[in-house]
């Protein structure tokens, strides 16, 4: 019976589809897994308020339920908790009690055989602030020019108008502070290399001095204006307060130029929370980080993380396939093309690492330094292509995606039938006539699925990117509208290092856990789009140069 | 005769000094000279091996001018290695070696003066199975003026509509000369193809099996545009079947073993061979 099962070829079958099942369901688990947890991380969640008595009164803590674990009444001896004889087990939770500048510490393990009662008082808010993390409590006063305005159900309604008006100068404030003051920043600073460059080739005339002088004194003078302007903003940011009580009992003042969103959670409809949780993960897009990366947004490092994959695109295409077509083209195919050849295909098992230090010893010290030594006299002895930036590491990345680019290019070239070839050769057409109007657009599919493959395998790349250019935190985006507008010099943040940095070297490591699968979430979201995006090219150039069927 | 006939006749001379030869001059000299029924192609003690092995053995025959030479004989026998010495297709394989000659209008296309791309403009070439670029139809009769650098849109329209009449395919693609080449039928592609080989406008027109991969009525198609193609080009054209060859040619080569056994008009050799070999081939006892 087995041997005729065996002999039918089915267990083979079974083999063959339990494999691919196996991978199917670890694929999607895994894309499940940081969708769940990621996507969650923005749904407001309610406040609860625990009664809570460790056998020295009962004491009142509010927070988000976050978690909970259970323990053997062993283990939970071992680890130091007293339980009583009848205890078989030790259930604890742990509560996001945020606070921080309150009580030291967001998050809190609670007994819950501790837990005398618990409830979900509607007045209770979250507020997010832009210093200390979250706060849980109630308002009792809203303060205008700490005058009391309105007190407890009414405060809640009236600082929700007023926080409107703050958020939207603090906006302003922003802008003016990054796009004018840094504009004006960045302008006095090419007038001082300007100025070093002109003493330096002994240019340094009196004429050119008063030039400058002028030039800047009228950069002082916008200065001024924007200072003047952000002064009487501040000012103005800083009219509205809040007094608010924790669920301890502590009071508490909180200026609304400190806060970002404000909700009664277990107050808001389902719609209201729906609205939102979108508007949270629209922040979560577009905004820049705060409070060292754990909160805010991670737009810049999105930016980053396409920008230097579209600029390694721009790098590595043209190498790749041109260094294809002389292999399979022009080289005389012997033992010396096969070694080259062979060369190639192991690089890309080259550790990416080691890429990393050879873009940072070869292109950062080497090229970049002599780059600022030949063009950049004026900036020393401040590096400015010595030193890791986005140009290095996208050259690094299209490195390491070269051997995928010229195997598959390679490989695309080697299919272009011969009958093409011929038919282009018999009409008079030189060989390099017939590669650039016939092989290589026919050979374009090809070559898109190697960029496809380069897109994927560079977009995912972290360790290399650490030692040529990605930083924790870019203070401005490689792209801005101060000229040169392409600043190809400057560092920049990445979504793969964003999660190594936020979920492992971040301070508040409870805090940070669902934005490393929220920026996972993310990370994976941005590869497939690029690769649709390059899929789509190529199939277009597929239905375009489809190849002779028969 | 008028001057622009005279003056590349003059150059020719000193050209000839230079090694850098005017196929085309040659061409109307040699019209001029020797009339209608020439020999435009004559191949002389022609040899060819692929590495140690030899294909050709000394071949020698001439094949008149806007007269069409079928070349006969059972497979490998070396009759597509011949065509494809004419316009020196053979230099693409890498272990081919040729010695000995192939006059194209009095010239060696061997010599080491002669520019393949040259040659190959003045010798077109259709192959076995179609091979339309994946490019639009117009695009494919465009491609070998464009190569030549033709950018007015005028001459290459009139190019491209001449060509598809001439290979009697305008009718049926004038309203989609913008569609991808590839979606015509196999018969279309060929004469696509053909179309393709005559819009520059060739001397000899070298047909590798052109019918080989074709369905009856496809191959009625060719044939009967074999026929008005010679009435301005040079045809050689190889093949399996021996009514084409009987049918479309005025005079035809057996070969066999890489070697031509017998040449001469084609209602002669198929009905009086003087060969053993050419009797038993097209008599069917061997092939």
């Amino acid at each position: 019976m087995i041997k005729e099962w065996i002999k039918s070829g089915s267990p083979w079958i079974w083999l063959t589809a339990s494999a691919v099942s196996a991978c199917l369901i670890l694929v999607f688990g895994l894309l499940l897994l940081i969708a769940f947890r990621g996507l969650g991380h923005f749904w407001p969640v309610d406040i609860v308020e625990f009664r809570y008595d460790e056998g020295q009164g009962e004491t009142l803590i509010a927070g988000e339920l976050v978690d909970s674990a259970i323990m053997t009444a062993a283990q939970a001896k071992d680890a130091g908790y007293k339980l009583a004889e009848d205890e078989d087990f030790l259930e604890q939770r742990l509560i996001k009690v945020g606070n921080r500048d309150l009580t030291g510490l967001d998050f809190r393990w609670v007994q819950a055989r501790f837990i005398k009662g618990q409830g979900l008082p509607s007045e209770l808010v979250t507020i997010e602030r832009r210093e200390w993390g979250n706060f849980y409590g109630r308002i009792l006063e809203l303060r205008e020019n700490q005058n009391t305005i309105a007190k407890n159900g009414e405060a809640f309604e009236q600082s929700e108008q007023r926080l409107k008006r703050a958020l939207k100068l603090h906006a302003h404030i922003e802008h003016i502070q990054k796009k004018d003051v840094g504009a004006i920043n960045f302008a006095l600073e090419r007038l001082r290399l300007k100025q070093r460059r002109l003493e330096l080739d002994g240019e340094w005339s009196e004429v050119i001095q008063h030039q400058f002088a002028k030039q800047r004194s009228q950069l002082d003078k916008d200065y001024a204006v924007l200072q003047e302007q952000m002064d009487s903003l501040n000012k103005q940011i800083r009219r509205d307060s809040i007094l608010v009580q924790a669920a301890h009992g502590q009071t508490l003042e909180v200026g609304l130029y400190n806060i970002v969103r404000m909700i009664q959670p277990n107050a808001m409809s389902l719609t209201d929370k729906m609205l939102e949780y979108i508007s949270k993960f629209i922040e979560f897009i577009w905004a820049d980080p705060r409070e060292a990366n754990t909160e805010g947004g991670i737009f810049p490092a999105i930016f980053g993380t396409i920008m230097m994959v579209m600029l390694m695109s721009v790098i590595v295409t043209p190498f790749g396939v041109i260094a294809a077509v002389y292999l399979r083209e022009y080289a005389p195919q012997g033992l010396v093309t096969r070694i080259i050849r062979i060369s190639v295909n192991n690089l890309a098992g080259v550790p990416s690492i080691v890429y990393g230090v050879f873009g940072l010893g070869f292109f950062v010290y080497i090229l970049g330094g002599n780059i600022d030594q030949l063009f950049y006299p004026e900036a020393a002895p401040a590096p400015v292509f010595g030193t890791p930036g986005l140009m290095w590491a996208s050259f690094t990345l299209a490195l390491l995606t070269l051997p995928v680019v010229i195997v598959s290019t390679e490989e695309g070239l080697s299919r272009i039938p011969k009958s093409i070839r011929e038919g282009s050769l018999a009409l008079g057409a030189t060989k390099a006539e017939t590669l650039w109007k016939t092989v290589l657009p026919m050979a374009s599919p090809a070559m898109m699925t190697g960029l496809i493959l380069a897109v994927a395998r560079a977009a995912g790349e972290v360790a290399p990117l650490m030692l040529v250019g990605v930083v924790k935190l870019a203070p401005t985006l490689p792209l801005d509208g101060n000229f040169p507008f392409f600043h190809l010099d400057r560092k920049f943040m990445h979504l793969g290092f964003h999660i190594y940095d936020v979920g492992f070297q971040s301070p508040n490591v409870e805090a940070a856990r669902p934005l490393v699968y929220a920026t996972s979430l993310l990370l994976v979201i941005v590869i497939v789009a690029l690769n649709i995006f390059a899929v789509r090219i190529r199939n277009q150039l597929r239905e375009k140069y489809r190849a002779l069927e028969n | 005769m008028d001057d622009s006939e005279i003056t590349p006749e003059k150059e020719m001379t000193e050209q000839t000094r230079t090694h850098a030869i005017d196929i085309n001059a040659l061409a109307r000299k040699n019209d001029k000279e020797q009339g209608e029924l020439d020999f435009c192609l004559k191949v002389k003690n022609l040899n060819l091996f692929y590495g140690d092995q030899q294909a050709l053995f000394d071949i020698n025959m001439e094949m008149a001018k806007k007269r069409v030479t079928a070349y006969i004989g059972p497979s490998g026998c070396g009759k597509s290695t011949l065509l494809r010495c004419i316009n020196r297709m053979n230099d693409l394989v890498d272990i081919a070696r040729i010695n000995g000659q192939v006059f194209l209008e009095g010239n060696d296309v061997y010599d080491k003066s002669v520019n393949v791309a040259d040659l190959r403009r003045k010798v077109g070439m259709v192959f076995q199975k179609p091979n339309p670029f994946p490019k639009t139809i117009y695009e494919n009769v465009a491609y070998g003026l464009r190569i030549q650098g033709v950018k007015d849109r005028r001459v290459l329209d009139e190019a491209v509509e001449k060509s598809l009449r001439g290979a009697a395919l305008w009718d049926e693609v004038k309203d989609r000369l913008d569609d991808n080449a590839l979606g015509l039928s196999g018969g279309q592609q060929q004469r696509l193809v053909i179309a393709r080989a005559i819009a520059i406008e060739p001397e000899v027109l070298l047909l590798d099996e052109p019918a080989s991969a074709l369905d009856p009525i496809s191959t009625l198609k060719i044939e009967e545009l074999i026929n008005d193609l010679k009435e301005d080009y040079t045809i050689v054209i190889v093949t399996h079947n021996m009514q084409q060859a009987a049918r479309v040619s005025d005079y035809t080569a057996f070969m066999y073993m890489g070697e031509l056994i017998e040449f001469g008009e084609t209602s002669e050799l198929f009905t009086n061979p003087k060969k053993k070999q050419t009797e038993d081939y097209i008599t069917g006892r061997y092939g």
